[in-house]
């Protein structure tokens, strides 16, 4: 097999042979490149030597520690108290101390939680900010992409008849598609805006002028869901043909037998539809899944990770360090993370997907 | 092998023409393109220069704005830096630092009068030098001031702090509009380092401590420093003024359609402002919020490469670019403030008693240059992240010890950017 592919068939290498090319240089050597770059310090633009520094990209990325304190009490030994919580000690005095604290130096909370009578436990990181990151992304992820499936599923069920103009239909939930992301975050940007925006007005004049107007973009529990719902409605079409072909290779013949046999729409759906999607689900999944992994575009136009950190994403943190901050091995290393765990997770989800 | 011979053919034939070329050839690099005013205004100074005179030959090649610098640090990895470049005044040190520029030898007396954001000077060595330079003022209206009862502050007595508040008070007291102050949030990226850093320097801070370059502990994360963090943030939580997700269309409008009393914007939107029609536009300048008033300084100028292979000429066309008739030409062709008075006297619109005079004055008597260190497009975007989170509501002190932190370990990994 593997001579045959090597020496017998030439004319086919050749005809791969740009394609190869082009894939090696452009996606192959730059993620190589990026893998040894995340074991250096390299940077954008420096005089410095570059300098082999093992693993301490990816100790800064994931770096924490633990304090515990205790609240702290006035002269009698009672519990300081302030607006009713007890009150603790600065974390400044044990992150910013190298000499006396060297484990939380730099380090800054992630997140904390009471761990006994007047006691609590502080986890720090030192790159919170990365973290949040990955933790706004995975969020995003969950929700995007069963939701977008859904969604592209039901409109492909709906545009899969054989009706006049169907075809007029089909463009219009594909127009999204071709558009560029960042046109339409910028187009989403003026829907969202928090005063006279076309989201705003719409919900007030339905409303009836009851509703308040959202500033749906700059605070933090609505820009993300808002990122998403756009998110959603730009990509739905692209999973719409994906699962409209996958539809179309369903035997009319199958449906024909459900009707005789006499199977509800639900039925029909069910047994017969599902399981000749089991393929295109599969793939539309994997597809949904790494795309919402590269979160960036609409970050970047939309909201540059605001407001309060509540939209970073792993490729816009990677962009922002890289290039930003000029810190191309830092951008390296982010990089080369997101490309194992994409790994990782579609791995997993050929192994739950696999033919039993 | 009768491939072969043309192929030997034509790389000589590139070589002579390479070999022609080199003798007299200076190359230059532009971040205007796409700005047609602009490009013209360039390539006469160019033009002039090769034709008065037969040593050089300057060809000229423009860039977009946006992906300039990319483009030359780019060009620096591969070895293929022209000539001459223009730089932005904050990123010269880097480009310094980095080998990229080569000092520049223009006599002191020829650039004595030159605003002093205009000199790229780093290490106590001149890099770069620039044919403008630009001023941020308090944009308002006289009959705002009036309506309000407010003192018209002036370059030798600008408003004091409690001043500045109390005009702020009594524009969002007054109802009459949706903001009392528009900073321009919807501007990212350079605008927050440019515009709010000299804030921060107003009240005794800084991004950085310029004493040493070496940390930023204390000067961003220092009592003045929490104090102008507080002060920022109050002008958000306070409604004063709008915040991150202030639309762009907001800022370009707002002011001159008459939804904020004031203004903080910069010589480049005053034109448009009067075309707008607000005939009785006030450019006022910086408050002073405790530590004398500043204003941002630095544009883009003119540096020779560290690669040029013919500096003298380099040279030469800085020098004749530096005349006042092309600072007047530039200034009044795209609005910049000239960077000589001579020169200022030449323009319509910053001559004594035109309308942008007073910006000239505010270059001249406020301007602080950002901080002067290879390190300063990191700190920029620390800093302006810093500035955005406070904006939103993040507890102050942690925020600057976050941002002093990053700025600090970016420098340790730099090792001190040779400071």
């Amino acid at each position: 097999m593997a001579s045959r592919l090597t020496q017998q068939n030439r004319a086919g290498w050749l005809m791969a042979g740009p394609a190869f090319l082009l894939i090696a240089a452009f996606l192959i050597v730059p993620f190589l490149m990026a893998i040894g770059f995340s074991f250096t310090n390299q940077r954008l633009v420096s005089p410095n030597p570059t300098e082999w520094v093992g693993t301490a990209n990816y100790e800064r990325l994931f770096g924490f520690a633990i304090l515990t304190l205790d609240a702290e009490r006035d002269g009698d030994g009672a519990v300081r108290l302030k607006d009713g919580a007890p009150v603790y000690p600065s974390l400044r005095s044990y992150t910013r101390n190298r000499e006396g604290f060297p484990k939380y130096f730099r380090k800054r909370e992630l997140f904390s939680f009471a761990s006994g009578d007047d006691r609590r436990t502080f986890v720090l990181a030192t790159d919170v900010v990365f973290l949040k990151a990955v933790r706004n992304t995975l969020f995003f992820v969950m929700i995007v992409a069963p939701l977008q499936a859904a969604a592209a599923l039901g409109l492909a069920l709906l545009i899969n008849r054989k009706i006049r103009g169907i075809n007029f239909f089909r463009t219009i939930y594909f127009m999204p598609v071709v558009i560029s992301m960042v046109v339409v975050s910028m187009l989403w940007r003026f829907i969202y805006d928090g005063q006279n925006g076309l989201l705003n007005t719409l919900l007030g004049l339905l409303t009836f002028g009851w509703f308040e107007p959202v500033d749906w973009l700059g605070q933090t529990s609505t820009a993300l869901p808002s990122i998403m719902a756009m998110s959603i409605w730009q990509g739905v079409g692209f999973h719409m043909i994906i699962w409209l072909s996958g539809l179309q290779t369903i035997p009319a013949s199958l449906y024909e037998a459900a009707k005789i046999e006499g199977s509800s729409r639900w039925q029909t759906f069910r047994y017969v539809t599902w399981p000749g999607l089991r393929n295109t689900a599969i793939l539309v999944m994997i597809i949904i899944t790494m795309q919402a992994f590269t979160l960036y575009p609409q970050i970047a136009v939309m909201t540059g990770g605001g407001p309060l950190d509540s939209t970073q994403s792993i490729v816009f943190q990677m962009v922002e360090r890289g290039y930003g901050r000029q810190d191309i091995s830092g951008g390296s290393t982010i990089s080369v993370f997101l490309f194992l765990f994409v790994l990782s997770i579609s791995l997993l989800q050929r192994w739950l997907t696999r033919e039993k | 092998m009768k491939l072969r011979n043309f192929a030997t053919a034509l790389a000589a034939g590139t070589l002579a023409a390479v070999a022609a070329d080199a003798q007299n050839n200076v190359t230059m690099w532009y971040h205007g393109a796409g700005n047609h005013v602009e490009g013209e205004l360039i390539n006469q100074i160019v033009d002039d220069f090769n034709a008065m005179q037969g040593d050089w030959n300057v060809t000229l090649e423009s860039f977009p704005q946006e992906s300039y610098n990319d483009s030359v640090e780019a060009a620096a990895l591969a070895g293929n830096l022209p000539c001459i470049i223009d730089v932005d005044g904050p990123v010269m040190p880097r480009w310094a630092w980095a080998g990229y520029l080569q000092p520049l030898p223009i006599d002191a007396a020829k650039i004595a009068d030159f605003l002093p954001g205009t000199k790229g000077i780093w290490n106590d060595t001149l890099y770069s030098i620039g044919l403008w330079d630009a001023a941020v003022a308090l944009y308002a209206r006289q009959s705002t001031l009036e309506e309000l009862g407010l003192r018209t502050p002036t370059l030798d007595n600008p408003w004091s702090r409690e001043e500045f508040q109390a005009a702020l008070d009594a524009a969002k007291d007054s109802d009459n509009y949706e903001y009392a102050l528009d900073l321009g949030m919807a501007w990212k990226g350079e605008w927050f380092p440019y515009a709010f850093g000299p804030f921060i320097q107003s009240f005794g801070g800084d991004m950085i401590d310029r004493s040493n370059y070496t940390t930023a502990e204390g000067a961003l994360n220092g009592d003045a420093a929490l104090a102008f963090g507080e002060w920022w943030q109050n002008l958000f939580a306070g409604g004063y003024a709008p915040g991150n997700s202030q639309d762009g269309a907001d800022r370009d409008t707002g002011f001159i359609e008459g939804r904020y009393a004031f203004a903080w914007n910069g010589n480049w939107a005053a034109v448009a402002t009067m075309d707008g029609g607000v005939d009785d536009v006030m450019f006022l300048p910086a408050p002073d919020l405790g530590n004398g008033p500043t204003i941002g300084a630095a544009s883009w100028q003119f540096g020779v490469t560290s690669t040029c292979e013919h500096p003298d000429g380099a040279v030469a066309w800085i020098e004749h670019a530096i005349q006042d008739e092309y600072l007047a030409a530039f200034s009044d062709g795209i609005g910049l403030i000239p960077s000589t008075p001579s020169a200022a006297a030449m323009t319509a619109n910053y001559a004594p008693g035109g309308a942008l005079e007073v910006f000239f004055g505010l270059s001249n008597a406020q301007a602080l240059v950002r901080p002067v260190t290879p390190g300063y497009p990191v700190v920029a975007k620390i800093f302006e992240k810093a500035l955005a989170d406070i904006a939103d509501g993040a507890d102050v002190a942690n925020t600057l010890d976050a941002a002093v932190d990053e700025i600090d370990a970016d420098i340790e990994a730099n090792n001190g950017y040779g400071n």
